[in-house]
């Protein structure tokens, strides 16, 4: 992790109000995830104390914690998408991925898996996001051909 | 020289069902030469089911409206527009009066029709006029009056009196005070906002500054979900043009008056929708719900009174400082005026977005305006509010949409999620749903809301699984009532609706559950039984090896069988097969 870069980050903030939300965004750039290092680096060169850094990184289902998967797999877990038959379409994508319960990222650390409550496109259930393309009237079928692009 | 006018419908959902592609299509036809026409990008056209749309109009003819465009048939479809046909045959046409016959668009006026990052386009559709009507001829208190005189009511769910709340942030003095657009949108089965924000941003900014001005604030925030990248994107890019155009920053429009207008992104939680935790969220903390009084008119964000509205009410105000508070309040009921947008979505034919009179039927918005069922399978229910709201039945389609008789059914009007479901929807397993978006959601503050939608969660999986008791029902009932009342936010203050709506309407399916150990809609797995259709199963073995517990045997191309005995139901074998031969009832 490059220190400098943190710095830049942290001094771009400096003096303004209602900033951490924003700092730990930009933060989390840097890794693709929020390190144990880069909170507690934030605390020590900021006065932004550590406990609020991580009480804002846990609420937030934006911040992870963890490294996350070259590409991000959104699953979305909506209401048009739940009664379209999303929670097969999950397990399916799962499957193809060879994850265990539990586990949200390949071993090979390609691809991570999230299920998020909604996002917008309804009327195209059952819905998947990897990274920023959206994915429409999906069936379960055509889950491992939309992989196959990322592999 | 009159050209060939080509619109392609760009929202987020057109490009997920492939609008980039056809867009592009129609460059490279049009870059080959021998066409002359103009290509433009517009918003959600609304009818998304038939995504993607291209509209094309000929010098002096009308529009015709292809739907379900694949970019492989546009270069042979755009040479016959050149060659001075209109081609219907063949390709899918979109009914578009038809859709738009019961529909009154206000909200959506622009929607789907300009290019929502051309300042001019908005301009051209009457964009900014009402803010220089309010600058040069209208007090403070005569905008207030106005809207107040409409009868806006707040579209963000709770269908506070617009008006009223701007009174309330105008009548305190303090030497500085915000306007918030709360464009959070979280609930599930919802995206009215998203489309006004990607289609015609220029709108709820209008709005706010209209707003601005009558309280007196010179700040202001559009707070915007994180997963709305293309709505940032657009609200930036106005925001930006806006600016240099003089209608935000300092003395706007040559007056005394300036507003500064941000974006802040949210992070990822719904309770962020909730206006005081949206405040402490902007601030840079954890967004939990704090206690009102005060309400934000006396001390929001950074302590400073402000005023929150929600996107849909922000995109009326500018229709109504043009049009006036009587040919806004000619629409709607009695206490409901005006129109409402609502995303129709689920188990519908023309699934997208409506905007109707406050006072239509239920069952005009779904089977006039959204065309019915899509499949044999029947209407069961449809979800009004999301997570707050609850399951309105057949025999209420006949309830007008406006916020009192919404309420009276146990539903809420809510932001304007409507979610169809038909016979194969479990609705027991509708309101486990919700029930775990909502204990997901809680922010943790409240014990009720906490602990208790935990409990009633655990209830509603034990039915699910055939293990539920009859008593089961007095205990959802209990802590129904008991986290109503002990939450602080209308989180945990509604949570219990999708449970109290389903018991109140399909009791019986709950007891089915419960007494016959069966799911009448086929949807509980562990109540269900897998069997393989004899007809379908080509022996492909897939199914069997998927098995975790090897009860499926078989040999290649013959048909295949379940053991019963050896059955967990984990349905692994239903998503594996190809061929549809996995029965499930
Ligand atoms: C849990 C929760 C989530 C909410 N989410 C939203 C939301 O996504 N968008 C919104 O406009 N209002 C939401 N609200 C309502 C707001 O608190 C507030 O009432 C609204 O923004 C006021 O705007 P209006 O008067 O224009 O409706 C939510 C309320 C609660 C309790």
């Amino acid at each position: 992790m490059s220190n400098l870069e943190l710095d830049r980050i942290i001094s771009s903030y400096e003096g303004k109000k209602g900033v951490l939300i924003p700092l730990l965004q930009d933060a989390q750039k840097l890794e693709g995830y929020l390190s144990k290092e880069i909170m507690r680096y934030v605390a020590e060169h900021s006065d932004i104390r550590l406990a609020d850094i991580y009480g804002v990184a846990t609420f937030y289902t934006m911040f992870r914690l963890k490294p996350q998967g070259k590409h991000i797999i959104r699953v979305c877990k909506g209401t048009a998408c739940h009664v379209s038959d999303a929670g097969a379409l999950l397990d399916s994508l799962r499957d193809e991925l060879g994850l265990t319960e539990g586990e949200d990222t390949t071993a090979d650390g390609n691809f991570t898996v999230m299920e998020v409550a909604c996002l917008g496109c309804c009327s195209l259930a059952p819905v998947i996001m990897v990274d920023a393309t959206t994915y429409g009237k999906l069936t379960v079928n055509k889950v491992a051909g939309i992989l196959k692009n990322y592999k | 020289m009159s050209h060939i006018r080509i619109k392609v419908g760009m929202a987020s959902c057109g490009v997920a069902a492939g609008a980039a592609e056809v867009y592009q299509a129609i460059q490279e036809r049009l870059a080959a030469g021998g066409i002359e026409a103009k290509l433009e990008k517009t918003g959600c056209v609304g009818m998304c089911s038939w995504e993607p749309l291209i509209e094309i109009t000929p010098p002096g003819a009308e529009t015709v409206t292809y739907g379900n465009v694949d970019p492989k048939e546009v270069a042979g479809l755009l040479d016959r527009v050149a060659a001075g046909e209109l081609p219907r045959e063949g390709y899918t046409i979109v009914p578009r009066q038809e859709t738009l016959a019961d529909q009154v668009r206000i909200v959506l006026r622009n929607t789907g029709i300009i290019d929502p990052v051309s300042i001019d386009d908005y301009i051209a559709a009457d964009g900014y006029k009402a803010l220089a009507k309010v600058l040069d001829d209208m007090t403070r208190e005569a905008v207030i009056d106005e809207i107040k005189e409409s009868g806006l009511r707040g579209r963000g769910g709770a269908g506070f009196p617009t008006g009223l709340k701007w009174q309330f942030a105008y009548n305190e003095q303090k030497p500085k005070k915000y306007v918030i657009c709360n464009a959070d949108e979280g609930d599930p089965g919802a995206f009215m906002d998203r489309s006004v924000l990607e289609g015609d941003p220029h709108s709820i900014i209008e709005g706010m500054i209209i707003c601005a001005y009558a309280i007196g604030a010179d700040e202001g925030y559009l707070y915007v979900r994180a997963e709305y990248p293309m709505a940032i994107d657009h609200l930036r890019k106005a925001l930006a043009d806006a600016e240099a155009r003089g209608y935000l920053g300092k003395s706007i429009m040559g007056s005394e008056f300036n507003f500064d207008l941000h974006i802040k992104e949210g992070a990822g939680a719904f309770v962020c929708g909730e206006e005081t935790a949206l405040m402490a969220s902007i601030e840079g903390e954890r967004g939990m719900p704090k206690i009102r009084p005060p309400f934000p008119a006396q001390s929001g964000l950074w302590k400073y009174p402000t005023n929150i509205n929600n996107v849909e009410t922000f995109a009326n105000i500018a229709w109504i400082i043009n049009n006036g508070a009587a040919a806004y309040n000619a629409h709607g009921t009695e206490r409901s005026k005006g129109t409402k947008v609502f995303a129709l979505a689920g188990k519908i034919k023309h699934s997208g977005l409506v905007e109707v009179p406050m006072g239509t039927p239920l069952r005009d918005v779904i089977y006039k305006v959204g065309g019915g069922m899509p499949t044999e399978k029947p209407f069961k229910a449809v979800q009004l509010g999301g997570p707050s709201g609850g399951c309105v039945p057949a025999s209420l389609l006949d309830t007008l949409v406006d916020y009192d008789s919404i309420t009276k059914t146990g539903a809420i009007m809510g932001s304007g999620g409507m979610v169809v479901m038909d016979t194969g929807t479990c609705m027991v397993d509708v309101a486990k749903f919700f029930l775990n978006f909502t204990q997901n959601e809680s922010c943790g503050k409240c014990t009720f809301c906490r602990v208790g939608t935990k409990r009633m969660l655990e209830i509603l999986e034990r039915i699910c699984a055939g293990e539920g008791r009859m008593s089961d029902i007095d205990t959802l009932y209990d802590l129904a009532e008991n986290i109503a009342k002990g939450s602080l936010c209308g989180l945990g203050q509604t949570a219990p609706n999708p449970v109290l709506t389903t018991l109140r309407y399909f009791r019986d399916e709950y007891e089915a559950h419960i007494r016959n150990k069966r799911c009448p809609a086929g949807v509980c797995n562990a109540l269900v039984s897998f069997t393989i259709d004899a007809d379908k199963c080509v022996g492909c073995t897939l199914c069997a090896r998927k098995c975790p517990t090897d009860a499926i045997t078989g040999e290649v191309k013959k048909l295949h069988v379940i053991n019963q005995e050896l059955c967990i139901k984990c349905g692994a074998c239903m998503t594996a097969c190809r061929f549809g031969a996995v029965i499930k009832a």
